[in-house]
């Protein structure tokens, strides 16, 4: 807990905005996706206001990106603390996410206010679901978050891989687009990236947009716990000699 | 299986723990661990096997210390101590072996790690004080204390890296102090702030080691070894070599020492720093410059120090600390070059490096030199008891009367007069 504070706090010192950085970054992609993706190249947003539809799924593709970047450097950036220091490492990439929960909760106010703006209702009774969704976007990020701290520990080409791998992951999840604007083709495999049964799910129950199918639900969930259980295997190895290689 | 009604503290069996030698003993990258992989599948057959790349930090090391022992931990650089308590503090996990530890344990093995810059004094406390395990309750149970200790008072709410390196090693060690383990780990953590503080420190330790917790105590510092712990272990080169009564193990520690300052330094392996200018021969000349093996007390004596950088070029920032040191490691005074001077802003690739002292202030005896050198702020050779210093008896005073041996280790000029009421 101390440690995800600590990350929180640091985070802004010294910045003049503080925490309003957790709110500009999100607000900012959304205003620059609508310019591109909605104005000049005219995609359809499922009957949404374009705003509307994009920032209800970079909130929480910006929770995974920011933690699985954040945790992928905890271990590295904490190199004297581990080889001075005995304490359960888990505690490193878990507190870099928690961090990131709280950009989250804040920058979701921004999402109540264009709501009321566009005038979009929330999809009566089944916001109730929102936090199902929310932790398959938390387990995504901690099992990608896991590998990556592990491997990254090990190998530093990991830190060269993570920004632009993230770049391609966003594309690869219906963020800027819809889901169902991919052929049909592609359904069956789309889904087992993991936050395209998240970010689906959030723009459901958030904003009422066509319901994710029962195969995207369990590719997507499939596939994020698959990753968060062999993350957490691979870490406790890692962890062992994690001192004497980092 | 022991259980806790054993009184035991600390199980040690056949603790071993090898490291690889060479660049590997680093990161490496995803390409050279493929290729590595590669290379592996096909010369499975007829992978040489060298025993020289790898080296055992510890082998064999066994102990136990019983609940409420201090027990001191002595030998010189490269012998395994922080090996040792690396791994009993399980930052690291032996490759072969097993340790049991029966209880919370507290390990201070580097004051301030975990400190935060940013953060605040109060800040700090709090997060230092769970990363070394304690609860927020413990914290806030404690924290007057703490900061009494720190002696930081106004400074608490200020980033801690607007603090002096003096406040800021108070409120570290001040933290660490206060851990509440049954089982405690401290590693040279004396040799931080000023003489008072360590002093205050060394008083601090005396307290835990008398409130019936057990301590492993690192140091290099004979003299607070004999005062905290009543049994010590001696490690040389990975191996406990002697192990028993505090003075019995110092004494061996110390027949170590003056053995390996007979050693040319060109064949010392027990020094550290990364290497890029190291010291090749120690010597001392009289006042003429001739090569001479016993100093004289009161008279000139030149300290020489050769040197050699490692990649044939000239080195720049350089500053050298000669400390002197008495034979149970009680440091008695220090030339450094920085203070004297302002060090060597250059120097060629290799060559001599002399520290003169005109009047030499020591009683006769035998005395240890430890060495370093820092180039660019970088420590790139440090070698402990690198050489002895055998005083021989001279006419400090020039009144041809020589000084009693008893009271004290220094010489000091003076005159006395008495003069009528």
């Amino acid at each position: 807990m101390e440690f995800a504070a600590k990350d929180v706090k640091l985070r802004y010192k010294q910045t003049v905005l503080g925490a309003l950085w957790a709110i500009l970054q999100p607000f900012m992609m959304m205003v620059v996706f609508t310019l591109i993706f909605s104005r000049i190249a005219g995609l359809p947003s499922q009957g949404i206001p374009y705003p509307v539809f994009n920032y209800a799924a970079l909130l929480p593709w910006t929770l995974c990106a920011q933690g699985v970047t954040r945790s992928s450097e905890s271990l590295v950036s904490n190199m004297t603390l581990l080889t001075k220091v005995y304490f359960p490492r888990l505690v490193l990439p878990t507190a870099a996410i928690a961090g990131c929960l709280i950009d989250f909760l804040l920058a979701s106010i921004v999402l109540a206010g264009l709501m009321i703006y566009y005038g979009v209702p929330p999809n009566g009774a089944n916001v109730i679901f929102l936090p199902a969704f929310l932790a398959l976007v938390m387990i995504t990020t901690l099992g990608v978050g896991l590998w990556l701290a592990a491997l990254n520990a090990l190998y530093r080409d990991v830190r060269y891989v993570v920004p632009f791998a993230t770049q391609l992951w966003l594309f690869a999840t219906p963020v800027v687009y819809a889901a169902s604007s991919l052929p049909e083709a592609w359904q069956m495999i789309y889904p087992l990236n993991p936050m395209v049964g998240a970010v689906e799910g959030f723009r459901w129950s958030l904003l009422g947009t066509p319901a994710p199918s029962l195969w995207t639900m369990l590719a997507s969930s499939g596939v994020a716990i698959l990753l968060c259980f062999s993350g957490l295997m691979y870490f406790r190895v890692t962890e062992q000699k994690v001192a004497d290689v980092i | 299986m022991l259980s806790e009604g054993d009184g035991l503290a600390i199980h040690v069996r056949e603790i071993g723990k090898r490291y690889r030698l060479g660049q590997r003993l680093g990161i490496m990258t995803a390409r050279e661990a493929i290729s590595d992989a590669f290379k592996g599948i096909l010369r499975r057959a007829e992978r040489p096997t060298a025993p020289s790349r790898y080296h055992w930090a510890l082998k064999d090391v066994s102990f136990d210390v019983e609940r409420g022992e201090i027990v001191g931990i002595v030998g010189s650089n490269g012998a395994g101590k922080s090996t040792l308590l690396k791994i009993l503090s399980r930052i690291t996990v032996p490759t072969t072996g097993k340790a049991d530890l029966y209880g919370r344990v507290g390990a201070l093995l580097e004051v301030g790690a975990g400190f935060s810059g940013e953060l605040t004094g109060r800040e700090n406390v709090y997060l230092n004080g769970a990363i070394l395990g304690m609860k927020k309750r413990e914290i806030n149970a404690r924290f007057e204390e703490i900061v009494a200790f720190a002696g930081i008072g106004d400074y608490l709410d200020t980033p801690v890296k607007r603090y002096s390196s003096g406040m800021y090693t108070r409120l570290a060690f001040a933290v660490a102090a206060h851990l509440d383990t049954e089982i405690l780990f401290v590693d040279e953590v004396l040799s931080v702030g000023d003489q008072k503080f360590q002093e205050k420190s060394l008083g601090k330790m005396r307290d835990v080691a008398t409130s019936g917790r057990t301590v492993l105590f690192v140091s290099h510092n004979m003299a607070a070894v004999m005062s905290l712990c009543s049994r010590a272990l001696l490690l040389d080169n990975g191996n406990i070599v002697e192990s028993g009564p505090t003075r019995e193990v110092i004494e061996a520690y110390l027949r170590l020492g003056r053995e390996a300052s007979s050693t040319p330094l060109t064949q010392r392996i027990d020094r550290s720093g990364e290497g890029s200018a190291r010291f090749t021969a120690i010597g001392l000349e009289d006042g003429a410059g001739n090569a001479i093996t016993t100093a004289t007390s009161g008279s000139p004596v030149t300290m020489r120090l050769d040197y050699r950088s490692a990649d044939g070029r000239p080195v720049h920032h350089v500053i050298v600390q000669i400390a002197v040191t008495g034979l149970y490691g009680q440091p008695l005074f220090v030339c450094l070059s920085r203070v004297a001077q302002n060090g060597f802003s250059s120097l060629a690739p290799s060559g001599s490096i002399r520290c003169h002292i005109p009047v030499l202030p020591l009683l006769p005896g035998v005395y240890m030199l430890d060495i370093w050198c820092k180039v660019d702020e970088v420590v790139t050779d440090r070698i402990n008891h690198a050489s002895e210093l055998t005083v021989s008896e001279g006419d400090f005073f020039g009144s041809g009367k020589l000084q009693p041996r008893e009271g004290g280790e220094f010489l000091v000029f003076h005159e006395w007069e008495a003069t009528e009421a």
